[in-house]
């Protein structure tokens, strides 16, 4: 029991921890804003600093570039030029197929791998999860060499076919066309969309499958109805990520050396460094970056409508 | 919930009433055994619980059943269906688990409809049974909403109606309110008393480690430990007539004295006790439960010192030492409770005394 004599413990004049310490009690409201405002400001400017070094200049210098014409005049003339080039065209539609070709083919690749890795129990199921990780990391010429080993013109999917016939050469020559950028692309990215596939399979309560397999329901209806609806989300993540890497990749397509295979990337060196055209290379850039940005953004705008 | 009547329509197992059958069912991962050779019979229209502590087989047993594990040995049957070989999706049995597995992406109604589309139900009568599974667990209401919209015990009565929808063989309830509070437990268990009322042709095998909800809703406890059935009976039976001493501690608390026996009765520090069950044999263990033993003089009067008191509101709980073991008595509030320490007398009538079967072995 307290004391009746006892006092009140006093209550501690709270700190204003938004401007650092007591001190700033005794500054009047309006100053005191004001100062943690400057504060603030002080802290953002060296990332500020930093980021508008190391990529907003060079970007905004991209874009200057892009408007300047060889006269040194501001104009949207190298669009209208690039726009109106077959070269550019062909490009942006090389690029676009093979983006979503790539990016389709992931998806189905991906949730067909990942289920079968998170679904079906198989000795070494851990271990192939955990490559997956690995090989996030690995660089995609790597993944385009070994393919050239297997399937290039003198590979060893040809070597065995010239061994076991006798021909000169193989029937295998699709490595330098964009079929084989598109099995390299889709080999190489497919993990990036394991990766959240898996994750998102390991928050999938089991018992919804056993449950479901009670009521009836053969696993091809499970998949359908039950794991393909939870997975959408985490499959629009790998989707969109892939289609983006995709729309930009540009060490997959020269490591096959496909010759006609030519995408904005690919464009874009072809006319910066092969034929010192700076401005069209900027151009091509510029729109490059307009498609990435505005996919993801449409990206964000689908999935926070879903709920993702 | 609601008490809704029985229609022609609804999900009834009546037509088909099927009981379920373990027939030296052994299930084992590696080297641990997790359910060893287990022999019991659920007959139609049955309410059989699996009472045990985790780890004790119980709802491995169950998912046996479901076909979610593959026994080592050992057959299951669904009336005289051998499944033990059938994928899960052919077994036709409902199964209700502890966190509903709602599919989250599903209303309500397709939530239950689920079943009736995977079994490819016709189409015109898919609606009449979903709703008439709604009405019978009180969901009808609900039926437009998606699980995230409801509360425990409402998933749980849809996990139900999505469960009776398909007019199952047997229900399978694997520890069905142990995500629910106390107070939803109790209404949901008078609701599952309820609904086996309306469906009384359909077995049900009832995994939970509650001994209340076991003693509450089944017809018969099988009673199970480390991977093995140590007794089956009534609920009557067990706690009354216990067979082992695992069983008497389990379902209900007990005293467990050891006494010695002699000439058909046992004793205990000297003293005679008239008791009830198997009195051969030189020793043995009687079970007495704690709310009927009494403080004072009477039948079988034993006296010793007090060593534990707690008062429990409507009840003091006095726990007296007996020739060095210990006697519980749960007796109404006292007016003048003993001190620890003080002398007191305990006494129990012999028809509350039961001597359990030497050996446990267990009840036919």
């Amino acid at each position: 029991m307290a004391d009746a004599t006892t006092t009140e413990p006093r209550l501690r004049q709270p700190r204003d921890t938004a401007t650092g310490g007591s001190w700033a009690g005794k500054m009047p409201g309006a100053k005191r804003r004001g100062r943690g405002r400057t504060q603030a400001w002080l802290w953002a400017l060296p990332p500020v600093a930093v980021l508008a070094l190391v990529f907003l200049y060079p970007l905004a210098l991209v874009i200057q570039q892009s408007f300047t014409t060889d006269m040194g005049e501001t104009s949207a003339e190298p669009y209208s030029e690039v726009f109106a080039s077959q070269a550019f065209r062909d490009a942006l539609g090389t690029t676009v197929w093979l983006a979503v070709g790539s990016t389709i083919g992931c998806l189905v690749l991906g949730f067909v791998l990942a289920t079968i890795v998170a679904f079906v129990p198989f000795p070494g199921s851990r271990a192939v999860a955990k490559f997956i990780d690995v090989f996030l990391s690995f660089p995609s010429f790597l993944i385009t060499l070994a393919l050239l080993f297997i399937y290039g013109t003198v590979g060893m999917a040809n070597g065995i076919w010239t061994d076991a016939t006798g021909a000169s050469a193989g029937p295998i020559d699709f490595l330098t066309t964009p079929w084989g950028v598109l099995l390299a692309e889709v080999t190489f990215f497919t993990p990036f969309v394991m990766r959240p596939l898996l994750a998102a399979f390991s928050q999938l309560d089991t018992a919804q499958l056993e449950v479901a397999s009670s009521l009836g329901a053969r696993p091809l209806r499970i998949i359908r109805q039950i794991i393909l609806p939870e997975a959408l989300p985490a499959l629009g993540a790998g989707g969109a990520l892939v289609l983006v890497m995709t729309l930009n990749e540009f060490g997959i397509v020269l490591f096959t050396g496909a010759k006609d295979v030519t995408t904005l990337p690919m464009l874009v060196y072809s006319k910066a460094i092969l034929e010192s055209d700076y401005t069209a290379a900027c151009v091509v850039a510029v729109v490059n970056i307009a498609i990435s940005v505005g996919l993801y953004s449409l990206y964000r705008v689908v999935s926070r409508r879903a709920g993702a | 919930m609601s008490a809704p009547a029985m229609t022609a329509a609804a999900p009834a197992a009546g037509t088909r009433a099927s009981g379920i059958r373990f027939e030296g069912v052994s299930v084992a991962y590696g080297d641990t055994v997790v359910l060893d050779s287990l022999d019991l019979t659920v007959e139609p229209g049955e309410v059989m619980a699996l009472l045990g502590p985790s780890g004790s087989g119980k709802t491995t047993a169950l998912r046996a059943v479901a076909g979610f594990v593959t026994p080592a040995s050992g057959r299951v049957f669904i009336g005289d269906r051998d499944v033990t070989g059938l994928p899960p999706y052919k077994r036709g049995v409902g199964m209700v688990v502890q966190q509903y597995a709602l599919f989250p992406h599903m209303k309500v109604e397709d939530n239950v409809a689920f079943g009736l589309k995977a079994q490819k139900a016709p189409r015109g009568e898919i609606g009449g049974r979903v709703a008439e599974a709604l009405r019978m667990t009180g969901m009808d209401a609900y039926a437009g909403r998606y699980p995230r919209e409801l509360s425990g015990g409402q998933q749980q009565r849809v996990a139900i109606a999505r469960a009776l929808a398909i007019q199952p063989d047997v229900l399978l309830l694997d520890e069905p309110l142990s995500a629910l509070d106390a107070q939803l437990r109790a209404g949901m268990l008078a609701e599952l008393a309820r609904l086996h009322r309306e469906l009384p042709d359909l077995s049900i095998l009832y995994v939970t480690h509650d001994q209340v909800e076991a003693l509450t809703l089944a017809d018969r406890i099988a009673v199970m430990d480390k991977a093995r059935l140590r007794d089956c009976g009534t609920p009557q039976e067990l706690y009354r007539r216990p067979a082992t001493e695992f069983t008497a501690s389990f379902v209900g608390n007990a005293n467990l004295l050891r006494v010695a026996v002699a000439d058909g009765a046992a004793s205990l520090d000297g003293t005679r006790l008239e008791v009830s069950g198997d009195v051969t044999g030189t020793e043995g263990t009687l079970c007495v439960r704690p709310h009927l033993v009494g403080l004072g003089d009477g039948p079988n009067a034993l006296r010793g010192a007090v060593t534990g008191l707690q008062w429990r509101g409507s009840s003091h709980r006095v726990t007296v030492a007996v020739a060095g073991q210990e006697v519980t008595a749960e007796v109404r509030e006292l007016r003048t409770p003993p001190g620890l320490g003080d002398e007191v007398t305990v006494h129990f009538a012999a028809e509350d005394a039961h001597l359990l079967p030497q050996g446990g072995a267990l009840r036919g």
